[in-house]
């Protein structure tokens, strides 16, 4: 028998890519690796790389996709930059990802494929098993479609069948490498394939074969534990983005004890929006995918007129189709919760890449005077809280909301702690009773927040009709009173800056004044807050902040942003936010560092880049 | 629920009426008023929907609850009022700029999904709230101020557009005669599923008399067939003319004239589900042929919104999710 791995070394984090064919059942193992660390009491985040073609040539570059999961025994902000363990499943997909690896990392490929047919499809000239350059890496080039196959000869299964197991020799590795729990890996298995239960054997003995074949190579010298996060108490489960933001608007429907309506068309990558909403008829929740945005967002103005709690969900080109309609939200100051998924554009763009290039847009991409009030998730399991907040605000003050999230939240997916809903805050719309004293009067305001006060059809006596048309104050009817609209457009710009009282005080993490200050906003809260603290834990002078709140901006955002030599504003595009704080803020001296990629921060990078200005 | 009996005066709003003196929309707007009390729904129940243009203001002088809102989007707003409050009756105004160029893609898809709403197409074959452009309804070779030279581009009939959208219900009516607008309108209201009612409405300042040769007195009785279920296809001043189908194709005849007798003329059935009689009358035109009024279809199917609810029903009888609470706690969850 060979020799044993009998080192064990405890590292604090790793990043796993596991890649190959769309049909390589990567999106699987990377849920089953994910899953079963959670269950180890790990954090995690985690990220899917889609191609945009929906099945490429097998084999080719095009057709490889991605599933990348980061865990930690302490807290987990990102799905990590470069990876410590690459899983790739043929040629294309280690070539695809070899400027993502860390030098020194474990490279996990089936050695079967490294044959001339499929790196000639990957485009490789020489074997990169053999003509040395993996030599930075440890490459454990395992047989993996032999074995698999040898493993089930005698099961009967056809090579097809047999061949979908695969990932499973490579789970096998994996969990032996990183010291898994083989058990709950065919737990994982065993839910699984609940409904093809001639599977279950099957995928659990190759699942076993390659972690016993980990086990007797002697290549293995050293493997690694990631011990529990025991900082997360509680109970937890793994979410996406546009899960948690369905769901976040779910539960404000239920706080608000109103029906949920959305009205949605297709698009990439904010469909799982619209589909999981779909699934929830069982609590009242209805969809209506509509033939096009502009119906999606009408339907939802229309629902909201109705008293529902209304939404949208979309990308940025629907977002641009939706503008006529938003102003006539505005105009109409119904409630409205408009999701922008964002993606890389400008036009089709880069449909499943992530970007933060429509914050003007949702800031003033309409006709006339239209302020809305805009904010932003931050991580796949925020976008609960901020879809929950999205309709409040917009409940309570009668207003539409923009929630921008982007792809990289949407499709990744972390640990969110269970919040018990019935202790969520209460949402209060100012609906009225029925037969208002005196008349009800549609644009009758709260002095407070000036939010108007909501009738809804069916209720007896309150008759009355809204439109695009600029209305009169107080009574609604049709006016083009100059006075009356300079007093309109004003209310309408006041009642969204009042909303502030709804945004909480933004956090700053470092010193209140010094060297440096850096800033996001939204999905790069992670990349930002890690490479922040990096940087702090080092002694150097430097406060992060990241910014879920734009419009309005919370409260003590002067405050904050006074006090340091550079205020450094970060973000995916090319300058939005750090030109909309240049507006509000003109005495305050901005540098920017902006990345065009349609790529999420790297941690590796902001940490250079705020070296550099340290230094400087 | 509680019998209210209304009167026209019920519905009307307190809104100063704006259009121009002698508009067809003054006769649509009184006919609707004359119809609402007989369709014995409680006001508080009613929204009016509209798009924009001079038909599209008709919201504001109902005084039911209403929305005036966007060029081309009446259908996709008022769906959504219906959809998520099923309880509603939905009546959309729209004209026809509004409904088939700009918004004829929301148009056919209310129809195709078949929701339970009514509505009324103002038909005066131009852009009146503009000033008199061209519509996809004028004629070819109509001269307006943006066609100057006549139109190269062929109109729509809406009654195609409906039956090839597999609508449930279509109707004609003339403004021009306010007896039929209100019968037909409540037959509208009575229809489960879209019901679209085209009324060829006259513009007195930018398409006077463009309905003329249908709609005029003179002319009127042979230049228009009153079409009622169960009812002979006879039509004229005489009433002596009548319909038959020969081949694929209809051709009028009189009655006593090269041997047709009562008996061959042809007996209307507004609830055959195959629409391909319904088409060929919704599209006849003049000179060759009268233009059919009255409610040229009227099939039962399957209506959105209810379908909707069924699905809803069943998902919470069967479900054991009852709330949030059970959702989030539901599948894999850790405790760490
Ligand atoms: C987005 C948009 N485009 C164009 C217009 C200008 N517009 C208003 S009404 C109208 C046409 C109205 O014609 P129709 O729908 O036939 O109504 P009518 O006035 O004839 O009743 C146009 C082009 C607009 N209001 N909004
Ligand atoms: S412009 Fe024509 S359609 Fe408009 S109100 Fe005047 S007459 Fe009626
Ligand atoms: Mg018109």
């Amino acid at each position: 028998m060979a020799t044993k791995a009998n080192n064990v070394v405890e590292v604090d984090k790793v990043v796993v890519k596991f890649a190959g064919d769309s049909g390589d059942g990567m999106q699987l193992s990377g849920t089953q690796f994910s899953d079963t660390s959670a269950i180890l009491g790990n954090d995690l985040a985690t990220f899917p790389d889609f191609p945009s073609e929906i099945r490429a040539p097998q084999g080719t570059l095009a057709g490889v996709s991605g599933f990348q999961v980061h865990i930690g025994h302490t807290d987990i902000y990102t799905s990590g930059d470069d990876a410590d363990v690459l899983v790739a499943m043929n040629p294309a997909a280690l070539r695809y990802n070899m400027s993502h690896l860390k030098t020194g990392s474990t490279i996990i490929v089936d050695g079967d494929l490294f044959e001339p047919k499929n790196l000639k499809k990957a485009g490789y000239e020489t074997n990169p098993l053999e003509d040395g350059s993996l030599s930075n890496y440890t490459v454990i080039a395992a047989p993996i479609t032999s074995q698999t196959r040898t493993i089930l000869k005698e099961t009967g299964l056809d090579v097809k069948t047999m061949d979908k197991s695969r990932n499973q020799f490579a789970i096998g590795i994996v969990f032996y490498l990183l010291n898994r729990d083989m058990e709950e890996g065919a737990k994982f298995l065993a839910q699984k394939f609940k409904k093809k239960p001639e599977l279950i054997d099957s995928n659990v003995l190759v699942m076993k074969g390659g972690h016993n074949y980990a086990h007797n190579l002697q290549l293995i010298h050293t493997t690694y534990r990631i011990n529990p996060n025991l900082t997360k108490k509680g109970k937890y489960r793994n979410i996406t983005g546009n899960v948690a933001t369905a769901w976040g608007l779910m539960a404000a429907a239920e706080r608000a004890n109103l029906p949920l309506f959305l009205g949605s068309y297709p698009i990439t990558p904010a469909t799982e929006i619209l589909a999981e909403l779909a699934k929830f008829k069982n609590l009242g929740v209805k969809t209506f995918q509509a033939e096009d945005e502009i119906a999606g967002v009408m339907s939802a103005i229309g629902a909201a007129y109705a008293g529902s709690l209304a939404a949208t969900s979309t990308a940025g080109p629907g977002l641009s189709l939706k503008s006529e309609a938003l102003g006539l939200a505005v105009m109409t100051e119904l409630p409205l919760v408009v999701v922008d998924v964002q993606r890389g554009g400008p036009s089709t763009g880069l449909p499943t890449k992530t970007e933060q290039s429509d914050l003007m847009q949702a800031l003033y991409g309409r006709n006339g005077e239209a302020p809305m009030i805009v904010m932003a998730a931050s991580s796949s399991s925020d976008c609960f809280h901020y879809a929950f907040h999205a309709a409040k605000i917009s409940l309570e003050h009668m207003t539409p909301v923009i929630l921008l999230t982007d792809s990289y939240l949407a499709n990744g997916s972390e640990l969110w702690q269970i919040p018990d809903i019935n202790q969520l805050p209460e949402i209060k719309a100012p609906l009225v009773g029925e037969n208002v004293e005196g008349g009800y009067k549609p644009y009758l305001r709260n002095e407070e927040n000036l939010a108007r006060y909501w009738a809804v059809p069916g209720q007896e006596g309150n008759q009355h009709r809204v439109g695009g048309l600029e209305k009169e104050d107080v009574t609604g009817s049709v006016s083009h009173n100059p006075h009356n609209h300079e007093k309109m457009v004003q209310l309408r710009a006041e009642k969204v800056r009042r909303a502030v009282v709804d945004v909480p005080n933004q956090e700053l993490n470092g010193p209140e004044k010094g060297k440096l200050l850096v800033i996001g906003w939204g999905s790069t809260k992670g990349a930002i807050f890690t490479a922040w603290k990096q940087l702090f834990n080092e002694g150097k002078d430097i406060a992060s902040a990241c910014f879920n709140y734009i419009m309005p901006l919370p409260a003590n955002t002067e405050e904050i942003l006074s006090g340091y030599d550079q205020v450094l504003v970060c973000e995916l595009n090319n300058g939005q936010f750090v030109n909309y704080l240049r507006m509000n803020f003109p005495n305050i001296k901005f540098t920017q560092f902006n990345k065009n990629q349609a790529q999420p921060f790297m941690v590796t990078e902001l940490v250079q880049k705020f070296n550099e200005i340290l230094e400087a | 629920m509680t019998e209210i009996k209304y009167t026209r005066k019920d519905f009307v709003s307190d809104q100063e009426v704006k259009w121009c003196a002698g508009c067809g929309d003054y006769s649509i707007l009184s006919a609707v008023t004359n119809a609402l009390p007989e369709i014995g729904i409680n006001k508080k129940d009613i929204v009016f929907v509209s798009g924009i243009g001079c038909s599209s203001r008709f919201p504001y002088y109902v005084d039911t609850y209403g929305i005036h809102g966007l060029h081309g989007r009446a259908a996709a707003l008022a769906s959504g009022v219906k959809v998520s409050h099923p309880h509603l009756s939905v009546w959309i105004a729209t004209g026809d700029g509004d409904s088939m160029a700009i918004g004829g893609n929301h148009f056919i898809h209310l129809i195709r999904r078949n929701i339970d709403v009514n509505l009324i197409l103002f038909n005066n074959e131009i852009y009146g709230l503009t000033k008199g452009q061209y519509s996809p309804t004028s004629p070819l070779g109509h001269v307006t101020k943006t066609s100057p030279h006549g139109t190269v581009e062929h109109p729509f009939k809406p009654a195609e557009l409906v039956m090839g959208s597999e609508g449930t219900f279509f109707a004609r009516v003339p403004d021009t005669n306010p007896k039929m607008m209100k019968e037909v309108f409540i037959e509208a209201a009575k229809h489960n599923g879209a019901s679209i009612v085209e009324v060829l409405q006259n513009c007195v300042i930018f398409n006077n008399n463009t309905h003329e040769e249908i709609t005029g007195k003179e002319v009127r009785d042979d230049h228009q067939i009153y079409l009622k279920h169960g009812e002979k296809m006879i039509f004229g001043a005489e009433n002596n003319k009548g319909l038959v189908l020969e081949g694929l194709k209809l051709k009028v005849v009189t009655i006593g004239e090269d041997g047709y007798t009562l008996d061959d003329i042809l007996v209307h059935n507004a609830k055959d589900k195959d629409a391909t009689m319904h088409y060929l009358l919704g599209r006849m035109s003049l000179p060759e042929f009268p233009v059919a009024m009255g409610v040229i279809r009227a099939v039962d199917a399957a209506v959105y919104n209810d379908e909707l609810e069924k699905q809803i029903s069943n998902a919470k009888a069967t479900s054991k999710i009852k709330n949030m609470n059970d959702l989030v706690n539901a599948g894999e969850t850790f405790v760490l």
